[in-house]
């Protein structure tokens, strides 16, 4: 087997800040006072002051800067090379937008400041605000939510405080079953129950169970669109004419935004709320698991209930609004993930309108020609055209013991992060592929050869395969006795192991 | 490529969209502009703001420095660009900063366990009353008006639809601290929580223990929140708290006009099941060696769904990296020099100023001021911004202005905001009746 | 491999009924299909539980299924050896890793109940 792609450097040994740490070693310098010294015990009262903060680590910046960094090699990242995770949409983070976020007078703004001085950071936020209406085709957008399933939760209290105010918030909001697990959880916070729709045989909406699930009792439908086999939901329209009948709405969860931009718009298609995943489609870095940023855009008959403070047009000058007397209230304490807002903002100006349109055209192209490489070797358990993703099962694989998780691991040998394995749960054993636009064919190809060896491999050495990955810093983790007994922070003396070795 | 799809365009890929769903017209955007561009329109918005200015504002989010090693880390495309540690033989060094993240954060605040972040400190308010309630099997919850107010009003939001009925109790009058007896009269077997910040939205120390005493007696639990972490290199953390949730933007995240930031949730070993967010605990490899992963996932959206302890998926993993290498950086020592200093700062200024509230504080104070709009329009000509006049959200303390020094406060600006009072006449040192 | 006195639910739990108090537990085709167990949620000493209602949950690292009880009663005794060792309930699921003990309320429900030979039939039918 030839590997080509870069593999991940692996360091030396590195302990933990705490087994590094002696007393005394100092990685900052802090200017002198220029006021006098305050004594704490007489400011504060002896009771509330500390004594030291015990075990906490003493390392030099040498150390620091060493630790970080060689930590920092154990990991696998989009500069590295691919993530075909499905539903992730991992494209390339632009280095602009880290230098641009962090412009002096945006990155030092007090969100308390004077709004004259503030002027340019709002104008941002409503630069950023009209084009994302201008992408989905809907008629306002709040930017609060700091994440998607925040967005989430923001959409469908909109949705209950419209209804509310009609006189009925109904009890329940309908999800499919191919929806990701965010969808059921924020219908349970929001104070609904939650029923299950289940999928067609062709893995789309069933529009004669909707028919008959949509009853007086229905707030909201969830969908994601394309649904998370990457496929466009073709009824859509009539599905949300059938909610709309029944005085119920259509919320969309925009987590597959990449497929649609510049190409159909969810305004346009009938859909009354939906939510935007800033980390996903517009670019901005998961960093290891967030920050994200989850705006929330609305039709007009949500407009009112909007988080509060919205900005206005006030002369020529930008303002905060908080005479907002129907609105569901703050999701979160300020604006927004304003830092995040930036990134996005700088991915939108940089491609502009038809460089978004490309992009889709790219993103779609690029899954489409996974398919075609793939689908000798993997079982495509819904056949129908995809769009930027694509979703097979681990079905042939399984007749030799090997599941979709074992691939999955076998893929980082080849230099590779997994795809999403097990999700959408209408698959059994889902391999779910979404390259985005940002892969090149050459990448693409390395992709497609390695999945295709691997497959080979299932047939000829399974056990290779079950037992990846075999070039990583760690072998297979003990996930098992990390939950039945969990150790979640460093205590001195009870990690006896050392680093790996 | 396309010949392998079988089409000649990408185009024709859409082809199975319905006509009437398609956009019919390009994009209504102006067209790409290049990265020199990108970055001279920033630089216009960055001009049009507060450079050049010396801010005395607090209420929730510090200017601290921020030491030049946390952006040198962050930026490392291995942490900024990499995704959430599901594939733990791929990510350690991920895993490795959170648990180390998730540690510091438990010394910190006392708790035995902690959490790998939450969206921003107000946020974790409602997930922490939500663990209080899922705990103690209880609805009710109290919060004290001394908790940041925006902050309430998450909390608001997120408890209207759980049976979570909120009430409100105050503040004393004259030293800004909680109304225990106000405290004691509202509280009652269906109280699931009690939640209180210290230092509080009014800049004061507060009453943990005795809050403690009270809301443990009737079977409820202790939330504790705060916003200024530097504060924690002080003062002593509650060991009566049972749940800790707060915000980390003093720890090197920039203010970046409100956001992004990182909030914590810290509790008890025994709540661990109850907490929302991701936890990384330590294991080992099938060969003997320490690693680390993401554990107690079932607590979670993916695998849990309507019964999950949160609907939170991504997290502010990147922020949370920061406030580590802050962590890092400054140290044992170095955290609690740089909480002295900003003690050192706010009493320096406190001390030119008629205070409102007779409390110990740490970098906030409420001073007493008659006309504290047009006390800003005045620094404002000094190129100072002033503090926060608190009747936008407490009517009752029209005349009062919350300021914040923190170790970047200079001694000559605090001089000139004192003169810039004085000349208003505004007497220093009133003895507040 | 199924004990013949023990009755079934298709939820795959079993139920030993002696003298009014029923022991209850999962089958080995339950722990099967859920993989190494981590964590199991039981009720209280003095909790009502009803026939086909779920009376706790049992835990793999990915995966979290409720335990559906298959009988009414008050819960009397509940196995604490499984907090500190859930994995017993992979190695001895119907012996040792019995979950709690019933004091049957109902016990016409047992007539419910799948026998050995059904329950075996049923899940070589899912198959």
């Amino acid at each position: 087997m030839s590997i080509q792609k870069v593999r991940a450097h692996i360091s030396q040994n590195e302990a933990l800040l705490f087994e590094r740490s002696s007393p005394g070693k100092r990685g900052y310098q802090l200017p002198g006072l220029d006021v006098p010294p305050v004594d704490p015990a007489a400011a504060l009262g002896a009771e509330n002051v500390r004594v030291e903060i015990e075990g906490f680590p003493e390392v030099s910046e040498v150390e620091a800067i060493r630790h970080f960094t060689r930590l920092s090699t154990w990991n696998y990242a989009i500069d590295y090379g691919m993530y075909p995770l499905g539903s992730c949409t991992m494209k390339y983070n632009p280095r602009v937008n880290e230098l641009v976020a962090r412009t002096e007078g945006l990155a030092w703004a007090h969100p308390y400041q004077p709004e004259a001085l503030s002027q340019g950071a709002m104008e941002v936020m409503a630069r950023l605000e009209a084009a994302l209406l201008e992408i989905t085709g809907m008629d306002a957008v709040t930017l609060q939510p700091a994440a998607g399933a925040h967005g989430e939760l923001t959409g469908i209290l909109l949705v209950r405080a419209c209804l509310e105010k009609r006189g009925n918030p109904r009890k329940k909001i309908l999800i499919p079953d191919s929806a990701h697990g965010t969808n059921p959880a924020t219908a349970a916070i929001a104070g609904y129950a939650v029923e299950n729709i289940r999928s067609s045989e062709r893995g789309t909406l069933d529009l004669a169970a909707l028919e008959q699930a949509v009853t007086e009792e229905v707030a909201a439908l969830m969908v994601t669109n394309p649904n998370t086999l990457g496929v466009f939901e073709e009824n859509i329209a009539r599905v949300s004419e059938l909610l709309h009948r029944k005085g119920a709405m259509l919320y969309m969860d925009g987590a597959n935004m990449n497929a649609l931009v510049g190409i159909t718009r969810p305004g346009d298609f009938g859909v009354d709320v939906m939510h935007l995943n800033l980390h996903k489609t517009f670019s901005t870095p998961h960093g290891g698991g967030g920050p994200g940023g989850g705006p929330v855009a609305v039709k007009k008959v949500l407009e009112p209930f909007l988080p509060v403070p919205r900005l206005k047009r006030a002369g020529k000058k930008w303002t905060w609004n908080y005479k907002r007397p129907d609105s569901i209230g703050r999701v979160r304490a300020f604006y927004g993930n304003f830092g995040v807002l930036v990134r996005a903002l700088a991915y939108i100006l940089a491609h502009g309108g038809e460089g978004l349109r490309n992009a889709t055209l790219d993103a779609v192209l690029n899954a489409n020609y996974l398919r075609k490489k793939l689908e000798p070797y993997f079982d495509l358990p819904y056949p129908l055209p995809n769009m930027h993703e694509v979703v097979f099962s681990d079905d042939r694989q399984s007749r030799r013991g090997v599941r979709t998780g074992d691939i999955a691991k076998r893929l980082i040998d080849y230099g590779f992060h997994p795809y999403t394995v097990s999700f959408p749960l209408i698959v059994h054993g889902a391999l779910m592929i979404e390259p985005t636009e940002t892969e090149g064919k050459l990448e693409l190809d390395q992709f497609a050869d390695a999945l295709v060896s691997i497959a080979a491999e299932v047939e000829s050495d399974p056990d290779l395969v079950k037992s990846a990955p075999h070039s990583t810093r760690t072998s297979r983790v003990d996930e098992v006795t990390a939950a039945r007994r969990p150790v979640v922070r460093w205590k001195p003396a009870s990690t006896g192991s050392q680093a790996a070795g | 490529m396309l010949e392998a799809c079988g089409v000649a365009s990408a185009e024709e890929l859409f082809s199975h969209l319905p006509d009437e769903v398609r956009l019919k017209r390009p994009l209504d955007l102006p067209a790409g502009i290049s990265e020199y561009e990108i970055v001279q329109y920033f630089r216009d918005c960055g001009a049009a703001s507060a450079a050049g200015y010396t801010g005395f504002l607090g209420a929730g989010v510090y200017a601290h420095y921020r030491p030049v090693l946390v952006d040198t880390v962050v930026s490392r495309g291995e942490y900024l660009t990499s995704y959430t540690p599901y594939q733990a033989e791929i990510s350690q060094g991920t895993l490795t900063t959170i648990f180390e993240f998730q540690s510091m954060i438990c010394q910190l605040t006392g708790m035995d366990v902690a959490n790998a972040s939450m969206y921003d400190g107000s946020t974790a308010v409602p997930e922490a009353a939500m663990m209080a309630a899922r705990a103690t099997g209880r609805g009710g919850v109290l919060v004290a008006r001394s908790v940041h107010p925006e902050y309430r009003e998450v909390l608001a939001t997120y408890a209207r639809y759980q049976g979570m009925p909120l009430a409100e109790f105050g503040y004393h009058p004259e030293t800004g601290a909680l109304d225990l007896e106000d405290l004691e009269r509202q509280i009652n077997d269906l109280t699931a929580a009690v939640i209180i910040q210290s230092p509080n939205f009014f800049g004061v120390v507060d009453q943990v223990r005795a809050a403690a005493e009270i809301a443990h007696r009737r079977g409820a639990l202790l939330i504790v929140v705060f916003t200024e972490a530097v504060s924690l290199g002080i003062l002593e953390p509650s060991a009566a708290a049972d749940i800790v949730a707060g915000e980390l933007q003093s720890f090197a995240i920039s203010p970046s006009y409100g956001g992004p930031f990182a909030g914590i949730i810290a509790t008890r070993e025994k709540f661990i099941r109850q907490m929302p967010g991701r936890l990384v605990g330590e294991t080992k490899d099938s060969r003997g060696n320490r690693a680390f992963c993401l554990t107690l996932s079932t607590r979670e959206q993916h695998i849990r769904r309507e019964k999950a302890t949160s609907n939170i998926c991504t997290n502010q993993a990147l922020i949370a990296l920061m406030a580590t290498v802050f962590m890092t950086v400054y140290g044992k020592q170095g955290l609690r020099e740089l909480a002295e200093q900003n003690l050192a700062k706010a009493h320096y200024l406190a001390g030119k100023l008629p205070l409102r509230f007779s409390g110990p504080f740490f970098n906030e104070f409420v001073a007493r001021v008659e006309d504290p709009d047009g006390l800003n329009k005045a620094l404002l000509k000094k190129k100072i911004i002033g503090g926060l006049p608190l009747g936008r959200f407490y009517p009752e303390l029209k005349d009062a202005m919350l300021l914040c020094a923190t170790e970047m406060a200079p001694r000559k600006e605090m001089d000139v905001l004192a003169e810039v009072f004085s000349s208003a006449g505004v007497p220093s040192r009133l003895v507040f009746s | 491999m199924y004990p013949e006195n023990f009755r079934y639910t298709k939820e795959h739990e079993w139920v030993l009924v002696e003298a009014g108090i029923g022991t209850i537990g999962i089958t080995d085709h339950a722990q099967q299909e859920l993989g190494d167990i981590v964590y199991v949620d039981l009720p209280k000493v003095g909790a009502a539980v009803d026939q086909g209602k779920s009376l706790g949950s049992v835990e793999s690292v990915k995966a979290v299924s409720d335990v559906y009880s298959p009988v009414s009663g008050e819960v009397i005794e509940v196995n604490h050896a499984l907090s500190e060792a859930p994995e017993k309930l992979n190695q001895d699921p119907h012996g040792d890793a019995w979950l709690v003990k019933v004091r049957l309320t109902a016990p016409g429900e047992i007539s419910n109940l799948l026998s050995a030979a059904e329950y075996q039939s049923y899940i070589g039918a899912e198959k």
